[in-house]
C-alpha cells in the first residue's frame, strides 16, 4: 500500500471526530481543554472563530459533532460538546475588547445582505474588519431571523440573540430594518453595490391539503404560528392541540403550545419511531413536559361541524420495516382525534418572489436558485446565496458556515481574483512531550459518564412563556464534563525510520488499534489487523517499510482513545503525541486585515 | 503522567468461552522499561491463556529473581502465584505441583535467574520432568542489576561499553535436551504469530515445556556488537518447525503435502500440528534435534520453533503417583497417616 501521507491536511482533521463533523469546523477539544483551564473567554474566541454564536449554538445548535464524539465509540455518551459551548459563553468575560472592527478608511467596496439571520451575519462579521461596507436589509423589525422568530424564547433567551448579533453589528456593519426586498433587480440596479449577499432563509411552512382545510382559522402552519407567538399577535390556544408532524419544528409548537394554555398536546406521526425527525433530545425535551406522541397516524381530514373544528380524521398504519427501512405499509383502520387546534409542522420551502427570473439567476424546476456548493455563487456572478435560501432549510452552523464561505467568494470577486480557487487549509503539528512520563496535556482516561444538565422544575417553567428551561452546567459539572473529552487533538504522530519493531506499542494499546504487519493490498490489509475493522470511514494509517523487517506499522484511527500509551512505551520515541492545528481559512486570511486586529484568537 | 491502561473494552471485543475479553487477563501494569522483549512475553501470555480460555484460578505464576520475574505480576491478575528468592523457582514449582497437580504452573525466569544462579534448580527440573511450561526469557544480560553479561551471552558478544564476554554460553535448548525435556521450543519476543501457539502447547502438555524466549534487553543489550539485540535475532532467526495449535474436538483444515506436516496429539485431545518450515528437520526425534540445533549454532544461527516434543512421556505426577485431588481437599484424616501408620512407614525405610 501507499504510506499514508499526513501532510494532506485533511488526514489529522478527520481524527478529529467533533471538528470534521462540524459544519463550521469548530476547534472543539481545544476549547474543551480552555474551559478544563478555567479559560471561558479563551474558549469562546475559539468558538467564535469558527462558529460566530458560540451563547446561541451553546444552546440550540442540531449538534453534528456529537454523535460523531469519538467518546460515543468507547462508551454510550459522547461528550456534552455543545452544553460545553454554552459553559465558555456562560463563564466569559467581557469579550467586546477582543472583537475586530471595521477599518477608519473603508476599502471603496458595498455589499448588500438580504436579510439578518445567522447566514448574513456571518458574512458581516468576516467581510466589515476587512473594510467592507455591509448592509443589511431585513424585512422585519427584528434581527436574527428563524432563531428569533421560530426557536422559542424558552430554549434560547432574547438577551443571548441581541448580544452576539450587536457583536456583528458594532463591527460597523449597517442595519436597515423593516426594509424588505421586494426587488432584487432594482436594488441591483439602482443600489450601487458590488456584490448582493441573498439570506433570506426558507420562509414558507408547508400546508396540509386535505377535505376541510378551509374550513377553520384554527388549523395553524407550525412556523408561521410560532412566528406569531414570537411577535406577541399570538398569545393563546385551545384545550387540546394536534400537532401534525414529528420534527424539530413540531417539537417547538408543542412545548409552546404548553406554555399557551393548552393542557393536552398530542404530535401524531405517519410513522414509527425512529423515522422521527426530530433530534433524540428535543423528543425527550417534549416528553418530560408530558407532550404525548402517537406514532402510526396518516392524516386523512379534517373535522368541522358547525363551522369548528372539532378533530381530525387519521389512518391507523401498519408498516413492515426491514433493515431499517420501509419495505410495506397498510391501512387498518380509522380513528377521530378530538381537539380545538390543529398545527402543521410538516417542513419549510424557500420561495423566492421579489428575484425576477429575467436577471440572469436561473432557478431549477423546484424554484431553487443554481448555487454553487463551493463558492455559493449564482448564475449572476455579482449574487450570492447562503443559509436556508441557499439549498433549502438546514440549521445555524450550516447558516454560518455557508456565510464563512460566501464571504470569502465575495471578498474575492471585489478584489477580481477567480472565486472558484479556494483558499488551502492547512496542518501544524507540535510535539506534547515534556519529559520522561510527562505529556503537556492531560491524558489519563476518565471513566466519568456524561453529566446532566440541570433544568427549571416542571412547574415552574410554564409560569411564564420565556423561561429559559435549561441552566446550563456550573463550573464543576463543566469541570468534570471536560474530562471526558479524549483530545483527539492531539495526534499520534509516527516516525518510522526510529522503530524497532520492539511491540511495546502493540501490547500497551487498550484499544488494539495497532499493528505490525506485512504490506499488502489495502483490502487484504485490512483483514489482518489486531482488531477487526469496524468503521472504513475512519482513517487507517500505514506507514512506510519499517527497518528491521520492512513490515509496516498500521493503526486504526477509529478505534484510539488518544491515551499516550504507544508514546509512553515506545522506547524509541517514534510514536510522539502532538498538538494538532487544522488551518480552516476564512475571509481574513485572504487579506491583510487593515483595522491590524484579529478575529482569530492565536 | 501516571501511566495506568484505561479499562475500555472496545464494543465487540472477542470474547472466550468463558465469556471473558483478552484484557481479562492482564494483570498489573508494567513497570519495566519501554521497549522490553518481555513485555511482549507477558502479552503473549495474556494472548495464551485468553485464547485456551483457562480460568483465572486454575493458573498457578511462579518466578525467581530478575526483570523477566517480575513480569508475573503483569498477567492473568485472578491467578495463584508465588515469587521466590533469585533462581529458586522450580523448588517452589515442585512443591506447589506435588500438592496440586490440578493448577496449570506457568513459570517465568530469565537467563540469569536460570543459568547462573538456578542452573542446579532448572537441571533438575528438567530430569524430574516436573508439569510446568518454563518460560525463560533470554536477553543475555542480568537486566535488573543494570546489564551484566548473563550465562547465556555468546562468546565475543559485547557489553554496552564495548567489553568483551570471553565466557562460552549456555545454550538452555542444547541442556533441555541433553537433560530429558519432553517439549522444546525456541522463539522469539518480537514474534507473536510463533510464540502464541507455542505457549498454549506448551500449556497443553503434560510434562516439562520449556520455551527459551529470546527477549531483548532494550537498554543494556539493544546495540551493535550484542547477539541478543532486536536486530541480530531477527538477522539470525531460523525458523525450522512452526507448531499450530488445535483445539480439542477442532478439525484440522488445512491439507499439506507428504512430510510435510505431522500431527501430535495432546493429552485432552488437543492437536499441535507440526510444519515443516526446513525439510531435513524432525521434532520428534531428540538425537537429531540436539545435533541440527549444535550445527546452527555453529553458525551462529537461533533455531526456533518447536524443537522437541515427545509427547506421553512419564512426568513427575506418574513418578511419584501424587493424588489427583489437590492435598487441600482431601479431609485430615485420609491425609494424615496417624502415628501408627507413620511408624509403619518410618519401618518400611529400616
Ligand atoms: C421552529 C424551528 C426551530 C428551529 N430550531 C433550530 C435549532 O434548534 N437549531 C438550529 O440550528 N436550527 C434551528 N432551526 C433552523 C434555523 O433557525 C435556520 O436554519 C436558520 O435560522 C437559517 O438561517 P438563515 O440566515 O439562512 O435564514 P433565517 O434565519 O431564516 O433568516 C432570514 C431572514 O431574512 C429575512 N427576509 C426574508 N425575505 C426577505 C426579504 N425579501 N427582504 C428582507 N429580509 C428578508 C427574514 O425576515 C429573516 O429575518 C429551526 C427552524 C425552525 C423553523
Ligand atoms: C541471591 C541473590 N543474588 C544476586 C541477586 C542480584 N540479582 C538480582 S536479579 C539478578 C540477575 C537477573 O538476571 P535475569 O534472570 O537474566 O533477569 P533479567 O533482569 O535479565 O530479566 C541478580 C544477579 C539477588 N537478587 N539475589
Ligand atoms: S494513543 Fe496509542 S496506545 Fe492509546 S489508543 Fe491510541 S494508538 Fe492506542
Ligand atoms: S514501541 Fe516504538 S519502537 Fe517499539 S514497535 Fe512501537 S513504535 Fe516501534
Ligand atoms: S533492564 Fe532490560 S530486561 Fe530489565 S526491564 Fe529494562 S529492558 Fe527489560
Ligand atoms: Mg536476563
Amino acid at each position: 500500500m501507499q504510506p499514508t501521507d499526513t501532510r494532506d491536511p485533511d488526514y489529522y482533521h478527520r481524527v478529529v471526530d467533533c471538528q470534521w463533523a462540524c459544519p463550521a469546523h469548530t476547534d472543539v477539544p481545544e476549547y474543551i481543554r480552555l474551559i478544563a483551564q478555567g479559560r471561558y473567554s479563551d474558549a469562546y474566541m475559539v468558538n467564535r472563530e469558527s462558529n460566530v454564536f458560540p451563547g446561541i449554538l451553546g444552546r440550540v445548535c442540531d449538534r453534528p459533532c456529537e454523535p460523531a464524539c469519538r467518546r460515543g465509540r468507547v462508551e454510550e455518551k459522547p461528550v456534552a460538546i455543545c452544553r460545553l459551548k454554552r459553559v465558555a459563553a456562560d463563564l466569559r468575560d467581557d469579550i467586546r475588547p477582543r472583537l475586530p472592527r471595521a477599518p477608519s478608511v473603508r476599502n471603496g467596496k458595498r455589499i448588500a445582505c438580504i436579510g439578518a439571520g445567522p447566514a448574513s451575519l456571518t458574512v458581516a462579521n468576516d467581510l466589515v474588519p476587512l473594510g467592507y461596507e455591509v448592509l443589511i436589509f431585513e424585512r422585519y423589525t427584528r434581527t436574527g431571523g428563524l432563531m428569533r422568530t421560530n426557536i422559542p424564547s424558552f430554549r434560547l433567551p432574547a438577551e443571548v440573540l441581541d448580544e452576539e448579533i450587536g457583536y456583528v453589528l458594532d463591527m460597523g456593519a449597517e442595519l436597515r430594518l423593516g426594509e424588505p426586498v421586494d426587488s432584487l433587480k432594482r436594488l441591483l440596479d439602482e443600489g450601487g453595490f458590488d456584490a448582493v449577499f441573498v439570506g433570506t432563509g426558507a420562509p414558507t411552512g408547508k400546508d396540509l391539503v386535505l377535505p376541510g382545510r378551509d374550513g377553520s382559522d384554527r388549523i395553524h402552519i407550525g412556523i408561521a404560528w410560532l412566528e406569531s407567538v414570537a411577535f406577541g399577535h399570538t398569545k393563546k390556544i385551545g384545550d387540546n392541540v394536534l400537532i401534525i408532524g414529528v420534527g424539530n419544528t413540531a417539537m417547538d409548537c408543542c412545548r409552546t403550545s404548553l406554555r399557551l394554555g393548552a393542557t393536552s398536546v398530542k404530535v401524531v406521526a405517519r410513522k414509527p419511531r425512529g423515522f422521527f425527525k426530530a433530534s433524540q433530545w428535543e423528543l425527550e425535551d417534549a416528553e418530560e413536559e408530558s407532550v404525548e406522541i402517537l406514532v402510526n397516524h396518516a392524516p386523512r381530514s379534517f373535522l368541522i361541524e358547525d363551522g369548528r373544528l372539532r378533530g381530525m380524521v387519521f389512518d391507523r398504519m401498519e408498516y413492515e420495516v426491514d433493515a431499517g427501512r420501509i419495505v410495506a405499509e397498510r391501512v387498518t383502520g380509522q380513528v377521530t382525534l378530538p381537539c380545538d387546534d390543529v398545527i402543521l409542522a410538516i417542513g419549510q420551502e424557500n420561495a423566492f418572489p421579489w428575484i425576477e427570473r429575467d436577471i440572469g439567476i436561473e432557478f431549477n424546476r423546484w424554484g431553487a436558485p443554481s448555487v454553487d456548493e463551493t463558492t455559493f455563487q449564482a448564475t449572476r456572478p455579482e449574487v450570492f446565496f447562503g443559509g436556508d435560501a441557499a439549498f433549502g432549510p438546514k440549521n445555524i452552523i450550516w447558516a454560518v458556515e455557508h456565510g464563512h464561505q460566501a464571504a470569502i467568494s465575495i471578498h474575492r470577486y471585489c478584489q477580481g481574483l477567480p472565486v472558484g480557487e479556494r483558499p488551502p487549509r492547512g496542518v501544524k503539528l507540535q510535539s506534547r512531550k515534556m519529559g520522561m512520563h510527562e505529556w503537556s496535556y492531560k491524558n489519563d482516561y476518565n471513566p466519568s459518564e456524561r453529566r446532566l444538565v440541570p433544568q427549571v422544575g416542571l412547574k415552574e417553567r410554564f409560569r411564564q412563556l420565556n423561561i429559559e428551561v435549561e441552566l446550563g452546567f456550573d463550573a464543576d459539572a463543566a469541570a468534570t464534563e471536560v474530562q471526558r473529552c479524549l483530545n483527539c487533538d492531539i495526534q499520534t504522530v509516527f516516525e518510522a525510520k526510529l522503530c524497532i519493531e520492539c511491540d511495546a506499542c502493540i501490547d500497551i494499546c487498550p484499544t488494539d488499534c495497532l499493528t505490525i504487519t506485512r504490506d499488502g493490498p489495502r483490502e487484504e490489509l485490512e483483514t489482518r489487523l489486531k482488531a477487526p475493522r469496524r468503521n472504513p470511514e475512519q482513517g487507517l494509517y500505514v506507514s512506510s517499510a519499517l527497518k528491521q523487517t520492512g513490515r509496516v506499522m498500521v493503526k486504526d484511527e477509529d478505534l484510539c482513545v488518544h491515551c499516550g500509551l504507544c508514546a509512553e512505551r515506545c522506547p524509541t520515541n517514534a510514536w510522539d503525541m502532538q498538538k494538532s492545528w487544522i488551518d480552516i481559512p476564512h475571509a481574513e486570511d485572504e487579506a491583510t486585515c487593515p483595522s491590524g486586529t484579529s478575529r482569530k484568537s492565536a | 503522567m501516571r501511566v495506568t491502561k484505561p479499562r475500555i473494552v472496545p464494543p465487540g471485543a472477542p470474547r472466550n468461552e468463558l465469556g471473558m475479553t483478552r484484557r481479562d487477563y492482564e494483570g498489573g501494569m508494567s513497570t519495566l522499561c519501554a521497549g522490553c522483549g518481555h513485555d511482549s512475553v507477558t502479552a503473549a501470555i495474556v494472548q495464551a491463556c485468553f485464547e485456551l480460555s483457562l480460568p483465572p484460578q486454575s493458573v498457578a505464576k511462579l518466578s525467581g529473581i530478575g526483570c523477566s520475574s517480575k513480569t508475573t505480576a503483569y498477567f492473568v491478575a485472578g491467578a495463584h502465584g508465588f515469587n521466590g528468592v533469585h533462581g529458586r523457582m522450580p523448588a517452589i514449582a515442585a512443591g506447589a505441583s506435588a500438592a496440586n497437580r490440578k493448577l496449570r504452573y506457568i513459570g517465568v525466569s530469565g537467563d540469569g535467574d536460570s543459568l547462573s544462579i538456578g542452573l542446579g534448580q532448572l537441571g533438575h527440573a528438567i530430569r524430574r520432568n516436573m508439569n510446568m511450561l518454563y518460560m525463560l526469557e533470554n536477553n543475555g544480560v542480568y537486566g535488573l542489576t543494570k546489564g551484566q553479561f548473563s550465562a547465556s551471552a555468546d562468546m565475543g558478544s559485547r557489553s554496552k561499553k564495548g567489553e568483551k564476554n570471553q565466557n562460552e554460553p549456555i545454550d538452555p535448548v542444547l541442556l533441555a535436551l541433553s537433560l530429558g525435556a519432553t517439549f522444546v521450543a525456541r522463539s522469539f519476543s518480537g514474534d507473536k504469530e510463533q510464540l502464541v501457539p507455542l505457549i498454549k502447547a506448551g500449556l497443553t502438555h503434560r510434562g516439562f515445556g520449556l520455551i527459551d524466549v529470546l527477549s531483548p534487553c532494550v537498554t543494556f543489550n539493544d546495540h551493535e556488537g550484542s547477539t541478543k539485540s532486536y536486530a541480530y535475532v531477527r538477522e539470525h532467526q531460523q525458523a525450522a518447525i512452526a507448531a499450530d495449535y488445535v483445539e480439542p474436538r477442532r478439525e484440522i483444515t488445512v491439507s499439506y503435502a507428504e512430510g510435510e506436516a505431522v500431527s501430535v496429539e495432546m493429552h485432552d485431545g488437543s492437536n499441535v500440528l507440526l510444519r515443516k518450515l526446513d525439510r531435513d528437520y524432525d521434532p520428534t526425534d531428540r538425537a537429531k534435534a540436539l545435533a541440527y540445533v549444535q550445527e546452527r549454532v555453529q553458525r551462529n544461527e537461533y533455531v526456533t520453533g518447536m524443537i522437541y516434543l515427545g509427547e506421553g512421556r512419564s512426568h513427575f505426577h506418574d513418578r511419584h503417583n501424587t493424588p489427583d485431588e489437590p492435598l487441600n481437599s482431601i479431609p485430615y484424616e485420609k491425609l494424615c497417616p496417624g502415628s501408627a501408620g507413620l511408624a509403619g512407614i518410618l519401618s518400611g525405610f529400616r
